[in-house]
C-alpha cells in the first residue's frame, strides 16, 4: 500500500514500539534470568551473575537424549515427508475432477482440524496398533508416523504451485527426444519444482522440531525437547529452562541470519542476469 | 495416463486414509460406545452437557482473545504496510521471530512475569503501587493466547493491506472522501479476506489450547483442551468421553470455519500458500 505519505507519525511509532515491547519483553526476561545466580530457585529475584545453569544444561543427560530424539525425528520425518509428498504432489497435479477434490480435502483436513483432536485420534490408532502388532508401547515409531502425517500436507501445498507454474512442454519435449519418463522427471521436472521442495522440507523440519501437542499424545514415555520442556515447566525447577531457551533462541537467530544472508546473496547473483 | 497418477498418488491416499481417516473414524466409534461393554450408547454425548460451562468458557475466552488480537493487530499491520518498503520485510521477520521459539517457553516466560511475586508486581511495588493478582486468572489466559497468536492475526492482515493499490485510495480522496470515509469505504472492505483468515487462525488454536490455560490459568480455568487431555492421559481416564468431547470440538470448529468462509471472497481459489 503506497499512499504517498511515507512518514509514520510519532503516535504510530510509539504504538509499534509498545507492541514490540510486548512481544520481546518476556524473551528478554527469560534470557536475562538464565544468568541468575539464585539459591532459592526464584524466577524473578536477581541475585548475581553465573554460567552455572549452562554448565548444568551441558551435563544433563535427559536433555541430551531429548535433543537427539527431536533431531532424529525431525530429520527422518522431513526427509520422508518431502520425498513422499513430492511424489504425491505430482500425482495430485495430474488429477482432475472429483478425485482431485477428495484428495485436496484430505490434504487440507489435518491443517484445519484442531491439533489436539488430530493428536488424540492418532493416539487411539497407535494404542490399537501396539496391541494388535505387539509393538510394546508408543515411542519413536508412533511419533515418526504422526510427524510424517502432519508434515505431508505442507510439503504438498508448497510443491503443487510450483508444478502449476512449470512449463509442461519441456517434459514432453524431453520425452520426444527419447528420454524415458523417470529420467525426464528427474532431469526436467525436479529442477523446476526444486524451490517448492526445499520450502516444504524446511517447513516440515521446523514443524517437527517445534511440535508439542500431537507429540504429547503419541510419544508414550519417549521424550522430545518440547515434551521435556513441558515437564520442566510443571516441576517449576531451576533457571536451567531459561538457559535452554536462550540456547535455542540464539540457534534460531543464527539460522535466520544465515538463511537471510544466503537469500540476499542469491538475489544479487540473479539480478544482473535479468 | 490414469494408471500413472495412481502409482504416484496411490500410496499417499493409502497413508492418509490409514493415519487420518481411520483415526477419525476411531474417534467417532469411541464417542458412541460404552467404555466398559463396548456397546452402542449416546451416554458420552449426553454427559458433555455436564461440562457445558467449560465449553462456554473456552468459546468466550477464545473469542475475547481473537477480538483483542484483531484490535491490536489491525493498526499494527496497517502501520507496517505504510512504512518504507525497504524495512517492511525486516519488521515482518521481527513479528515472526518469537514464533520460532517453542510456545511452551514463551508461555513459561509469562509465568515469571505475572506471578504474585513476579517481575511486574515487583516493578509496581518499586513504584509504590499496589500489587495486582494476575496469574491464575482468566485474564492471564487471554493474555497468553494473545501473546502466542498475535502474529497469526498480523501476518494475513499485513499481506492484504500491503497489496491495496495506492491509486485506489487517491481516487477516493480525489472524489472527496475524507480519511475516515477512505478507511471505512475502501481500505476496510478490501482487507476483509485478511480479517477473516486472521480470525480463523487465532480462534481455532485459542479455543482448542490446553497448555496456556494450565500454565497461566491455574486449576480454575479449565478449557475444552484440558478436558480432552484429562480423559486421555490424565487421572480421569476415559477415552470414550474424551472422544465425544473431541468430536464436539471438531464439529464446533468446522461450523465456525464454514461461517467464516461465507464472508470470504472467492479470490483465493488457488489454495496456494495456506499458513505462509
Amino acid at each position: 500500500m503506497n499512499t504517498g505519505k511515507k512518514k509514520t507519525g510519532a503516535l504510530g511509532r510509539l504504538y509499534m514500539a509498545l507492541i514490540f515491547l510486548f512481544l520481546y519483553a518476556p524473551i528478554v526476561v527469560l534470557i536475562v534470568f538464565s544468568f541468575n545466580d539464585t539459591k532459592t530457585m526464584s524466577r524473578s529475584v536477581w541475585s548475581g551473575f553465573t554460567f552455572r545453569w549452562y554448565a548444568r544444561l551441558w551435563e544433563d543427560s535427559m536433555i541430551q537424549q531429548a535433543v537427539w530424539n527431536t533431531l532424529l525425528i525431525a530429520v527422518l520425518s522431513a526427509l520422508i515427508a518431502t520425498v513422499f509428498g513430492t511424489v504425491a504432489a505430482v500425482g495430485l497435479y495430474r488429477m482432475r475432477g472429483w478425485r482431485k477434490k477428495v484428495m485436496m480435502n484430505l490434504t487440507n483436513f489435518p491443517m484445519v482440524n484442531p491439533e489436539i483432536v488430530t493428536g488424540v485420534s492418532m493416539m487411539l490408532l497407535f494404542v490399537f496398533m501396539a496391541q494388535v502388532f505387539k509393538l510394546g508401547s508408543l515411542g519413536l515409531w508412533s511419533i515418526l508416523i504422526a510427524h510424517v502425517t502432519f508434515c505431508l500436507p505442507y510439503v504438498i501445498l508448497s510443491v503443487l504451485p510450483k508444478l502449476a507454474q512449470m512449463d509442461k512442454n519441456l517434459y514432453e519435449a524431453a520425452q520426444d527426444l527419447g528420454c524415458p519418463p523417470l529420467q525426464a522427471f528427474r532431469k526436467v521436472v525436479v529442477p523446476q519444482i526444486m524451490p517448492g521442495i526445499v520450502t516444504g522440507m524446511i517447513m516440515a523440519f521446523t514443524l517437527s522440531i517445534d511440535d508439542f501437542v500431537i507429540t504429547y499424545f503419541c510419544s508414550g514415555t519417549t521424550q522430545t525437547l518440547p515434551i521435556y520442556i513441558y515437564s520442566m515447566t510443571k516441576r517449576r525447577v531451576s533457571p536451567e529452562i531459561n538457559a535452554l531457551s536462550t540456547v535455542l533462541f540464539v540457534v534460531i537467530l543464527l539460522l535466520l541470519v544465515l538463511t537471510n544472508l544466503h537469500g540476499a546473496k542469491e538475489k544479487k547473483k540473479e539480478a544482473p542476469a535479468r | 495416463m490414469k494408471r500413472r497418477h495412481l502409482l504416484t498418488s496411490g500410496p499417499y491416499l493409502v497413508w492418509m486414509v490409514l493415519f487420518i481417516v481411520v483415526p477419525m473414524a476411531m474417534v467417532v466409534w469411541f464417542a458412541f460406545t460404552d467404555n466398559v461393554t463396548g456397546a452402542f450408547t449416546l451416554e458420552n454425548i449426553v454427559r458433555i452437557g455436564d461440562y457445558s460451562n467449560v465449553f462456554v468458557r473456552s468459546i468466550w475466552l477464545g473469542a475475547l482473545a481473537t477480538v483483542v488480537c484483531l484490535v491490536l493487530g489491525y493498526p499494527l499491520a496497517y502501520l507496517i504496510a505504510k512504512i518504507d518498503p525497504k524495512y517492511q520485510n525486516a519488521i515482518v521477520l521481527l513479528i515472526m521471530l518469537p514464533m520460532w521459539m517453542n510456545f511452551l517457553l514463551r508461555t513459561y516466560a509469562w509465568m515469571s512475569l505475572l506471578e504474585d511475586n513476579g517481575l511486574i508486581n515487583n516493578f509496581l511495588a518499586l513504584l509504590g503501587l499496589p500489587r495486582v493478582h494476575m496469574i491464575n486468572t482468566s485474564g492471564a489466559v487471554v493474555m497468553g493466547m494473545v501473546y502466542n497468536y498475535l502474529p497469526y492475526m498480523v501476518l494475513p492482515l499485513y499481506s492484504v493491506l500491503v497489496k491495496i493499490d495506492g491509486s485506489v485510495i487517491e481516487a477516493a480522496q480525489d472524489l472527496g472522501a475524507n480519511r475516515v470515509q477512505v478507511f471505512r469505504r475502501v481500505i476496510f472492505p478490501m482487507s476483509m479476506p485478511g480479517i477473516m483468515s486472521g480470525i480463523t487462525m487465532v480462534f481455532v488454536p485459542s479455543v482448542s489450547t490446553f497448555i496456556i490455560s494450565k500454565m497461566l490459568g491455574g486449576g480454575g480455568n479449565l478449557l475444552i483442551g484440558d478436558l480432552i487431555e484429562m480423559e486421555f492421559l490424565g487421572n480421569s481416564y476415559n477415552p470414550n468421553l474424551g472422544s465425544a468431547i473431541s468430536l464436539v470440538l471438531m464439529v464446533l470448529i468446522l461450523i465456525s470455519m464454514g461461517i467464516m468462509n461465507q464472508f470470504r471472497d472467492e479470490q483465493e481459489e488457488d489454495g496456494g500458500g495456506v499458513l505462509f
